[in-house]
């Protein structure tokens, strides 16, 4: 390897050795990333190796081979954990006039939020269903791939210092609630209050590899499909289409969209700007 | 130099004025894309693309969606809140990873994923700004055989940015807004 004056040796792989480690955890423990989009998975694994001192491919790989520990380490930061509560406030006051209204129809209400991260997001809706009277009839199942996430989900645990950042995504969605009601600050943390909380139900699901479970009238699957290349992002977009009711809605993220997707024509768009479909069947 | 085939602008405070100069002079074919990266404020609904689109009405301007097939003639503005990466297969993915710099999109995300791609058919250009973000992607620009020019510090409104570019890059060439607009013009001849 040629290295010129400025450049560092440390922490690279090449395109080859990205294949490897991805064949690696996939025989070694069955997670498949072998249809995530390789730009962000390279940094990603670029990103592990500069946080666990290895300097080379080859130290990756002994690593994930002989320790596993470090393998779950490795898991739980490679994937982009990143979230708030009430992102694009323009999604949600979207919810608010349109989706939830048409939802409160049903007696029973099934809500799936696929990618859920630690949380943030099922917190916002939950909160959202319980200011339209909606949240004791509804039942919201929020999953991801990655345990750790789940884990702090379950506490209802969001970092204090972003709450002022939450507070005002949520007076822009429309929220004209005393924000801070929803939760209690200790130390660094705000917890959400429990009866936001009681009708979530946290699983793991990977969405490269598990199936239906359950049938919703919503599914929200927001900034998950960025990490995917076209075949996967195919493969969730029709799990959640076999998972949704008749007429039921679908959310992704802001700069997601079903184009290269072969079941596009079995939604309408209900609202382009904010990503919400709605099957027609 | 081989075929410029993207053309990469790195902007934070002080450049949309001389984005807006740079895009208006673009003759109507430019047989290339260009990728702007500028750091903006974070949930406010972003307008960036019709105030660009409206001073310059001849080109499209578009923010890509996830995976769409990167054109030429096109010019892409990276959405707010998301970095933008380019996928070997010259699709756009988006990513929704931590800050760098404090910013997200951040200039040196993209001009490192572009390096990685188009290697010495990428120009990059990094204009004004008040922080860092830019000299880490040019390095990688340069250290995969593209070009790499930085708006003159005595120019730009928030000089800081070129400043460490230069320091760190001293490959960089460094051009005026004028300047920077003809040798985009001398792409297409
Ligand atoms: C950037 S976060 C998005 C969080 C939230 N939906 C939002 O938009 O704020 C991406 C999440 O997707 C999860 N994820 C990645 N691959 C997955 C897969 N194959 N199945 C399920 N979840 C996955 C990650 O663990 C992470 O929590």
């Amino acid at each position: 390897m040629v290295v010129g004056k400025n450049m560092t040796v440390q922490n690279s792989i090449s395109a080859e050795e990205l294949e490897e480690i991805i064949i690696l955890i996939q025989r070694q423990y069955g997670y498949d990333f072998g249809d995530y989009a390789r730009a962000s998975l390279h940094r990603r694994v670029i990103r592990c190796m500069q946080k666990a001192g290895c300097l080379t491919a080859y130290e990756l790989k002994y690593q994930l081979t002989n320790d596993h520990r470090f393998f779950a380490w490795f898991i739980e930061s490679l994937t982009v954990n990143v979230t708030e509560m009430f992102r694009d406030p323009s999604f949600y006051k979207e919810l608010r006039q349109n989706v939830l209204p048409k939802l409160a129809s049903y007696p029973a209400i099934k809500i799936w939020h696929a990618g859920c991260s630690t949380g943030e997001e099922v917190f916002s809706m939950a909160i959202l269903l319980h200011e339209m009277g909606l949240l004791s009839r509804t039942r919201l199942y929020a999953t991801d791939l990655n345990p750790a996430n789940l884990d702090r989900a379950r506490q209802g645990i969001v970092p204090l210092q972003y709450m002022k950042d939450y507070t005002a995504n949520y007076i822009q969605s429309g929220g004209t609630n005393d924000f801070s009601a929803y939760y209690t600050a200790r130390y660094e943390n705000a917890i959400i209050h429990k009866e936001y909380r009681k009708n979530i139900v946290f699983a793991v699901h990977n969405l490269a590899t598990d199936h239906v479970f359950n049938e919703f009238q919503l599914v929200c699957c927001r900034n998950v499909l960025i990490y995917f290349n076209r075949n996967l992002q195919n493969r969730a977009i029709n799990l959640f289409s076999n998972s949704l009711t008749p007429l039921g809605y679908l959310a992704l993220g802001m700069k997601e969209s079903l184009l290269f997707t072969d079941v596009r024509h079995q939604f309408e768009v209900v609202n382009p700007a904010v990503r919400i479909y709605r099957s027609k069947r | 130099m081989s075929r410029v085939s993207v053309v990469v602008i790195g902007g934070s405070a002080g450049s949309i004025p001389v984005v807006t100069e740079l895009l208006q002079a673009l003759p109507r074919h430019f047989q290339f894309s260009v990728i702007i990266v500028l750091h903006r404020l974070r949930n406010v609904i972003s307008s960036l693309d019709t105030i660009l689109g409206n001073k310059v009405q001849v080109i499209t301007i578009r923010e890509p969606n996830d995976k769409e097939e990167i054109r030429e003639q096109y010019v892409y503005l990276a959405p707010q809140n998301y970095h933008l990466l380019i996928e070997a297969d010259k699709t756009f993915s988006l990513d929704y990873s931590e800050t760098v710099h404090h910013s997200r999109p951040s200039i040196d995300v993209t001009f490192e994923s572009v390096a990685q791609v188009y290697a010495s058919q990428a120009v990059a250009v990094l204009l004004s700004g008040a922080n860092q973000d830019g000299a880490d992607g040019l390095q990688a620009i340069i250290n995969q055989g593209g070009m790499v020019i930085v708006q003159d510090p005595a120019t730009a409104e928030y000089p800081a940015m070129p400043k460490a570019a230069l320091e760190r890059n001293r490959e960089a060439v460094v051009l005026t807004p004028p300047e920077i607009a003809a040798f985009l013009r001398t792409l297409t001849q």
